[in-house]
């Protein structure tokens, strides 16, 4: 296990000298994906220009930058939702515990199952109950589940995604009965209960007040012990608070990426700093 | 500094205008509904009095002799119904899935012939299943006739499934394709469920659309004064029996008419009100 680790350690394509815009690999954690030289197109318009990116291992990693920088495009590479609209597509690698899930022959649905995602938007299945809606993603691979089994999963899912109190008592109710906090973390229950190894969050508070986001900020942060995150925000706030790293991007390109604290307090490059100290963007 | 006021129509002439034109469209709604009021009274009046209950239970009586029913038209129009849906559902229904679901370059012009064939007079299907069905076969049969509606039913079970599925919003399809499930139960289990209310009200309203067909029927079906003993046989049908006997020269046949009218108009009636009640409220998960 250590030496495939290594192993895959040292095939890590550097980033080369001759492209001064690409961070450096700075992570120091274990990484659980490796982004290289990743491109991304909308009916050939490109969104994302070589991105370089090392995702670490149980710790959260925040995605910032301006409205249509690319940061949506970015996370969805990352499990290939991306490809799903027609016209669109990527280009390079993404490598996940060595594995690149865009080598040929690679099937996106068994990537997803190990690859969780999280919307903008709250979408419970509006035909669904809360218990339903939760394991609506192992019903709807064919697992059979015996009623102690499922009843467990539900729990268990809902507890991780600090729900269960207050729905333990109307689990058959619709989904779409929750308030939009609730939905929220109803649906990162649903995307838990696959147990993904990663868990991809595009914008998840952004629809939420300030006390939903509160709480699922916090969520975040205790979800980190079992699971990787890439948490994507247009809050600055945000990503301070919750993520270890922060990748900011601009125009499609990765423009500095790094340990939050350091991004926050002394970035690097001058686009990082105007943009979070609020002069664009 | 106050520009001069504009010279304006008196305020009076205006409020009068407007509830004219307001008047004059409210006239055009209730000339809209006259008719429906008009042909509903008519056939209620002349056909009630002819209804009784040996009409839903026996069969046609032969000129002359008073009496008898309709009770194998009424159940040949529901056993056509069947075949026609046994043919239009599933075809139309995955049709339309494919048109919205995985369609790309070729959906718009398989919406076009789509369109194309929900505009065809059904007289024209008639002679197809005339041609392809019932010469092959040497003779008029229930499988031609259910065929020739079926081929009426696709386009429109096909048009309007597209519509309901697509209304659902891409979130949920993207949503169940991020937890890892398949495209086609995607498609099946998230897709089809939440528009299955409207997918419902398409399959009944296309139902209500060919069991008032008449011209298919004729060459088709054909009709039987008898209980028809298989799908091979020719079949009675409500409406062609209601064409027959309304032009015979036999006020007892043409008062029958009537009533088979009436029931005819009540059983898509019925339908409708069936639409209404199943889609109660159910569309609005869509948003």
């Amino acid at each position: 296990m250590d030496n495939a680790r290594t192993a895959q350690a040292a095939s890590i394509v550097p980033v080369p000298a001759s492209k001064p815009r690409e961070a450096r690999l700075i992570v120091t954690d274990a990484e659980k994906l490796k982004v290289v030289d990743l491109s991304a197109f909308y009916r050939g318009k490109v969104a994302l220009r070589n991105i370089n990116l090392n995702i670490a291992a149980n710790q959260v990693t925040a995605i910032i930058g301006p409205s249509g920088c690319g940061k949506s495009t970015l996370v969805r590479c990352l499990n290939r939702m991306h490809e799903v609209q027609s016209g669109n597509h990527a280009e390079g690698q993404v490598w996940l515990d060595g594995e690149d899930i865009y080598a040929p022959g690679v099937d996106p649905v068994q990537i997803r199952r190990r690859i969780g995602m999280v919307f903008q938007k709250a979408t419970p299945f509006p035909t669904m109950s809360i218990e339903d809606n939760v394991t609506a993603g192992l019903r709807l691979n064919n697992r059979r589940m015996g009623r102690a089994e499922r009843d467990r999963i539900v729990e268990r899912s809902l507890r991780q995604a600090a729900l269960w109190d207050e729905v333990k008592d109307k689990l058959r109710d619709p989904g779409i009965s929750l308030s939009g906090g609730q939905q929220q973390r109803l649906c990162i229950a649903r995307a838990l209960a696959v147990e993904p190894e990663v868990l991809l969050m595009d914008e998840p508070c952004s629809a939420l007040d300030p006390i939903s986001t509160a709480r699922i900020e916090e969520l975040i942060v205790e979800l980190k012990a079992s699971y990787t995150i890439v948490l994507v925000t247009h809050n600055m706030q945000q990503a301070a608070r919750a993520s270890d790293y922060t990748a900011f991007l601009l125009n499609g390109d990765l423009i500095e990426f790094g340990e939050t604290n350091q991004i926050f307090t002394n970035p690097s490059r001058r686009e990082t700093e105007e943009y979070i100290t609020g002069r664009f963007g | 500094m106050r520009t001069a006021p504009r010279k304006e129509r008196p305020y009076l002439y205006r409020k009068f205008k407007s509830n004219l034109m307001m008047g004059l469209t409210c006239a055009a709604t209730l000339l809209t509904l006259l008719p429906l009021f008009l042909v509903l009274a008519y056939l209620v009046s002349k056909g009630f009095t002819s209804l009784n209950f040996a009409f839903f239970t026996h069969l046609p009586k032969p000129v002359g002799e008073p009496g008898g029913g309709m009770a194998n038209a009424i159940v040949g129009t529901f056993e056509l119904i069947g075949l026609a849906s046994l043919i239009g559902v599933p075809i139309g229904i995955g049709a339309g899935l494919y048109l919205n679901e995985y369609g790309g370059a070729f959906s718009a012009p398989a919406r076009f012939a789509a369109d194309v064939l929900i505009g065809m007079p059904s007289i024209v299907v008639g002679i197809f299943a005339y041609a392809i069905i019932v010469r092959p076969m040497r003779s008029f049969s229930a499988l031609a006739g259910g065929f020739a509606l079926g081929i009426i039913m696709i386009p429109l079970v096909t048009r309007t499934t597209e519509e309901m599925v697509r209304l659902v919003p891409q979130e949920l399809r993207e949503a169940a394709l991020a937890l890892g499930v398949t495209r086609w139960r995607t498609t099946v289990s998230v897709v089809v469920r939440t528009a299955a209310a409207g997918i419902a009200t398409g399959v009944i309203l296309a139902i209500a659309r060919v069991a008032g067909e008449t011209a298919p029927l004729l060459f088709t079906a054909f009709s039987n004064r008898f209980w028809a003993r298989g799908l091979r046989e020719p079949i009675a049908s409500l409406t062609v029996q209601v064409y027959t006997y309304a032009i015979s020269p036999f006020a007892d046949w043409q008062r029958q008419a009537w009533a088979g009218a009436l029931v005819l108009t009540a059983i898509v009636l019925a339908l409708e009100l069936g639409v209404r009640w199943i889609t109660r409220g159910r569309l609005k998960p869509l948003r």
